[in-house]
């Protein structure tokens, strides 16, 4: 995580000064953007950079589903089973995904490409069913959609 | 149409969210005729008299809970704009965001003059991708214009926004855990008094308001608190805006005047019900808020006239509410015992841990779902799960807990036939489905 120390003090300018444990999240993020997830080493890091107690790291860690430990597949799959959703097929997308990638939700398949995934709402239930791939939606899925979607994904 | 418009009131076109645009549409100018001219309490004494509530789903007077903050005790102060967006069925934040986030942001700058707040943050959650570039982009473009910074246009008045994501966890939209959240630490509620605008961030006092809330201001200090009153009814001035998602034609968000009829809401502006299908019920304002027949509603057709209107105290009284403005439409031949599962499990998974009914008990309510739809459940299940929901009534420290509780006992209320027929039948009065697709029976 050392190298995005300079990112870091960048962001302190407009937040308010000597409150530095607010930043403890945004670089959570940022950490996980750069390496995929969050290592020990970057605890350690973290944990000396910004003076906060270890536990209060761990403590975060396991709090928010977002942020993980271990490393996923490349493309990160994550399908909303939330009402809306559902009252416009995540179920038959969940299993149509599950079927092509021959995985469970959960699972990342073998060649470590695809994780697949069940979220809460994303707060685009109007255009549902909805799937996240890493950062992007995408909306209005239908199993044809998503077909394509993977095969885009696998030949990338 | 709608009624009249407050927010959503110009084109959407590939530019209108960009700082250009905004200024083209006036934009801005009020910040400017607010700063040179008003002192902090004319502001909040406009937002008290204009009596917009709450938009994030209790409907609090935004003005009141201003007025709680005294701008001149010395103290440093902040003010939040909740961006959080997790309850279930509601995205209109996001068309904020998307679509206008000048108009947040100025309404910020507004706001944090009349509370003296120096930094001021929008957590927004951390799923959030387009919104979140859009609002990040728009952020850059009114710091570069002076609208941000030291010294606001020549004004004395110094103010910073920091745009803050979330990650991953419903529980955060509710005040006092977003600001934990913001203090990197876990998103742990706490119990009030001290009220948040007494003891907020950092312990120092802090206002919290929904997105839309705070987007109305910019407005209503524009055209003042008289205009805006002639909008809306008189116990609930303004518009909302309505996320509409579902069984419907036509989703989306709409901004809809208060007291505006839900029939022709339904039937008309969003185009009814999908596949021609009778209308079975609605969740008028988020998974959270309880549901109502179709017929206790009275939104059968777009013809009913004695439909509900679409306003804070017309949903009160009939034991539900307009809350953050998610709907959900739910048309015949829906299963409510499915829903009911899709709803606990969301509580289960969401729920912080910190209050042992609310753990323990979306829990096992959950459980009990899963058993019933499996085929197992027992006739004495129904009971259990009201005396379950009922038990978290007020023993919560934070609206969520409470929340479910009341949302789970309003579908059995309403629907206890379907969950009898499960378990006797071990099957679904209806196919089990949520999706309804075309053509005759459901699924
Ligand atoms: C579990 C829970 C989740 C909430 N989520 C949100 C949310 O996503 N957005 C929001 O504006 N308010 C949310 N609220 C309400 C906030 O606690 C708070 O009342 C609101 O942001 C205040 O703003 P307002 O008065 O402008 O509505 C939530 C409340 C609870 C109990
Ligand atoms: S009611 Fe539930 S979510 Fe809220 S503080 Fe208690 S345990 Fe946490
Ligand atoms: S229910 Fe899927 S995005 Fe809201």
């Amino acid at each position: 995580m050392r190298h995005l120390i300079p990112e870091f003090e960048k962001l302190k300018e407009r937040l308010p000064k000597g409150l530095d444990s607010t930043l403890v999240l945004p670089c959570l993020r940022r950490i996980q953007e750069d390496r995929g997830y969050i290592a020990d080493e970057d605890i350690d890091g973290l944990v000396e950079y910004l003076d906060v107690p270890r536990i209060q790291i761990e403590e975060v860690l396991t709090f928010y589903s977002m942020l993980r430990r271990k490393p996923i597949g490349r493309f990160h799959l994550q399908v909303c089973h939330n009402v809306s959703c559902t009252m416009r097929g995540a179920e038959r997308m969940i299993d149509s995904l599950s079927r092509r990638l021959g995985v469970q939700p959960g699972q990342t398949t073998p060649d470590g490409r695809f994780t697949l995934s069940r979220v809460e709402c994303l707060g685009s239930c109007g255009t549902a069913p909805v799937v996240m791939v890493n950062e992007r939606y995408h909306e209005l899925q239908s199993e044809e959609s998503l077909e394509q979607l993977v095969a885009e994904l696998e030949r990338s | 149409m709608t009624g009249r418009k407050v927010i959503m009131n110009f084109e959407v076109t590939p530019t209108s969210h960009t700082l250009e645009s905004y200024l083209a549409r006036g934009g801005y100018k009020t910040l400017e005729k607010v700063l040179k001219e008003l002192k902090p309490e004319d502001v909040t004494n406009e937002i008290v008299a204009c009596g917009v509530q709450g938009r994030g789903g209790a409907a609090f007077p935004a003005g009141r809970k201003w007025q709680v903050v005294n701008p001149h005790d010395g103290q440093p102060h902040f003010l939040i704009a909740n961006a959080d967006e997790g309850e279930p069925g509601t995205f209109k934040d996001r068309w904020v965001l998307e679509h206008t986030p000048h108009t947040l942001l100025e309404s910020m700058l507004i706001a944090a003059y009349a509370l003296a707040a120096r930094n001021t943050f929008v957590y927004i959650r951390g799923e959030f991708d387009q919104p979140y570039r859009r609002l990040a982009a728009a952020v850059e473009e009114a710091y570069a214009a002076g609208f941000f910074g030291e010294n606001i246009l020549g004004s004395g008045f110094s103010c910073d926004v920091y745009v803050f994501r979330g990650a991953g966890a419903y529980v955060c939209g509710e005040a006092s855990s977003l600001l934990a959240s913001i203090e990197g630490t876990r998103g742990y509620p706490r119990n009030r008094p001290p009220r948040l605008t007494v003891k907020g961030l950092y312990q120092y006092p802090t206002v919290v308001n929904n997105v839309e809330t705070l987007s109305n201001l910019a407005w209503v200090m524009a055209h003042g608190a008289e205009e805006y009153r002639k909008i809306g009814t008189k116990t609930s001035p303004g518009t909302r805006l309505i996320s509409i998602s579902g069984h419907v034609r036509r989703p989306g968000v709409y901004e809809v005047e208060m007291g505006y009829s839900w029939a022709k809401f339904l039937h008309e502006d969003c185009g009814g019900i999908l596949y021609e299908r009778g209308l079975k019920a609605v969740i008028p304002g988020g998974i959270s808020s309880q549901i109502l027949t179709a017929r206790d509603a009275k939104v059968l057709t777009a013809y009913d006239v004695e439909s509900l209107t679409l306003d804070h105290d017309a949903l009160w009284n009939v034991g539900s509410s307009l809350g953050s403005g998610g709907m959900i439409v739910i048309a015949e031949g829906t299963c409510m015992v499915s829903l009911l599962r899709v709803m606990l499990r969301f509580y289960h998974h969401e729920s912080c841990g910190q209050c042992t009914p609310c753990r323990e008990g979306m829990g096992w309510a959950h459980r009990i779902l899963d058993r019933i739809c499996a085929g197992q459940g027992r006739p004495e299940d129904i009971d259990r799960l009201v005396h379950i929901s009922k038990f978290n009534d007020g023993t919560t420290i934070c609206g969520l807990g409470d929340a479910a509780g009341y949302a789970t006992v309003a579908i059995i209320d309403h629907f206890r036939d379907e969950f009898e027929y499960f378990i006797e039948n071990k099957r679904s009065k209806y196919d089990g489905r949520l999706e309804c697709l075309p053509g005759g029976a459901h699924g």
